[in-house]
């Protein structure tokens, strides 16, 4: 009872700061696949007095992922439907070209900016539309969403960092007859501070355990993939190679931290 | 014989104001049994610390096992410790270690292999008579089976010196008696330099010691 209460406080705190570092990964992952769904449904216009050819267009910008001429049949059909034939033909030929550029990834208001400009140097385009209102409220929201996730896990953090730094103490305390004792029979300091590294690291895998135990499950729970299908996103809740080995640096980082600041707080007792 | 305490001009103090020892010149050769005595406050524990390295000389020179305390590296101090066994008034057992842990603690700082150390810590068990005490926790025994276990730690690595700060005090003669009948043991049979902070000598003793009494700062050997 007593050992599992030493090890209880520290693995706590160790296990929030381990939930906020995931949960900030899969809303960043969530953000990312947002990106790349909003990249389809968003696209730039270009109008060019001359024929540009595909290539050369998505040679203006890494940006562009692909470039569509669109057809001057549909507007002009709106303009008058009973205009002669020979009249519509000559339109057409008077006609600016219109493309469609889609991008291959949802770009910032920046990235937006610097589009537009290149597109504009381009021999040839008078005009590009790039929805920037539409464009900048959408991208405003994520940031937001991502800042908000952000600020609440530093929170989380710091708030767990002074928990820790409060069982510091009581570690301290505990360790430091111990360690006094041990010196005074000559034991080396890594001799005097193993247990207490080893009662660090022992701290850092379970928390790690029970974090990789329950994003596993959180993982393959259906009602969270539900969720995310329900707003289009399709993300790795939990990779169980490369986020266990991020939490479990994460975990062992600060519990040994603690314990090089025990030994180094340690005052011996005569 | 070799002297293990050399101490020249040695003065003593824990504030830059008050000196505890002042200019103390006196040295211990090796396979002694040395008494200090003093009044309470006199400054005998004080004197005890410097000689394991707790407290520092002010002024003077102090080597005790070959080593100059003043200034001394951590690691050699470390080294000069594993060498020297230490009978506390308070007895300084770790509360959280059963008495075979806290035995074996000198042992193992020093690399005995596990099974040696084991066997040596179940002879002195026997030796102090706390064999069937051996898995107990400090806080389950009295104060005399805490100092015997003690006794077994500092006698555990077989160390070239025993220091003992007033190890009798407040313990039943049954057990004073023992502590008394280990140090005078280890003393004549392993030569170990044995250092005593006590109040009261034993008059039942059956070593040659030497006396030294600590009065106002200043120590001297009584005859």
């Amino acid at each position: 009872m007593k050992s599992i209460r030493n090890h209880l406080s520290l693995v706590v705190a160790l296990l929030s700061i381990l939930f906020s570092i995931q949960v900030f990964f899969i809303v960043e992952r969530s953000i990312d696949a947002y990106k790349v769904n909003l990249s389809t449904n968003y696209s730039v216009i270009a109008v060019s007095q001359k024929k540009l050819s595909n290539k050369s267009i998505l040679n203006i910008n890494k940006l562009i992922k692909d470039v569509n001429e669109l057809s001057p049949d549909a507007v002009i059909k709106r303009l008058n439907k009973n205009m002669k034939s020979k009249n519509r033909e000559l339109l057409k030929l008077a006609l600016p070209h219109f493309y469609k550029l889609s991008l291959s990834y949802f770009p910032s208001p920046q990235e937006v900016k610097n589009l537009r400009r290149s597109l504009l140097k381009t021999n040839g385009i008078t005009k590009v539309e790039d929805f920037s209102r539409n464009h900048d409220a959408t991208y405003k929201l994520l940031l937001l969403f991502k800042s908000v996730v952000l600020v609440f896990a530093i929170v989380v953090f710091i708030v767990t960092i002074l928990l820790i730094f409060k069982e510091l103490k009581i570690w301290q305390y505990k360790h430091n007859e111990r360690m006094s004792i041990m010196g005074l029979f000559g034991a080396a300091l890594w001799l005097r501070s193993a247990v207490l590294f080893r009662l660090a690291i022992v701290d850092a895998l379970i928390a790690t355990v029970i974090a990789f135990g329950v994003f596993t499950y959180a993982a393959s729970s259906t009602w969270l993939i539900e969720q995310f299908e329900n707003i289009g996103i399709d993300i790795l809740i939990f990779n169980p190679l490369s986020d266990t080995f991020i939490l479990l640096g994460v975990a062992m980082l600060i519990s040994i931290l603690l314990a090089t600041l025990i030994v180094l707080g340690h005052k011996e007792e005569v | 014989m070799d002297k293990v305490i050399i101490a020249k001009d040695l003065s003593l103090s824990y504030s830059s104001d008050e000196t505890i020892i002042n200019e103390a010149n006196f040295d211990i050769n090796s396979g002694s049994f040395v008494f200090i005595t003093g009044a309470s406050g006199s400054g005998k524990s004080t004197l005890l610390k410097s000689l394991y390295g707790a407290l520092k000389p002010k002024q003077g020179s102090l080597v005790v096992g070959g080593v100059e305390l003043s200034g001394v590296r951590k690691s050699k101090l470390n080294f000069l410790r594993r060498h020297i066994g230490i009978v506390f008034q308070d007895y300084k057992l770790v509360k959280e270690w059963n008495i075979v842990k806290n035995i074996m603690l000198p042992l193992l700082i020093n690399g005995y292999v596990k099974s040696v150390a084991e066997n040596q810590v179940d002879k002195l068990l026997k030796h102090v008579r706390l064999n069937h005490q051996a898995e107990k926790f400090p806080l389950e025994l009295s104060g005399g089976e805490q100092q015997r276990a003690a006794m077994a730690r500092a006698l555990a690595h077989n160390p070239i010196m025993i220091l003992a700060d007033e190890p009798t005090g407040n313990l039943d003669d049954y057990s004073a008696n023992l502590i008394w009948k280990l140090l005078e043991g280890a003393n004549e049979q392993l030569k170990t330099t044995v250092i005593v902070v006590t109040h009261n000598i034993p008059q039942n003793l059956n070593v040659d010691y030497r006396h030294f009494h600590i009065e106002y700062g200043s120590i001297h050997e009584v005859d």
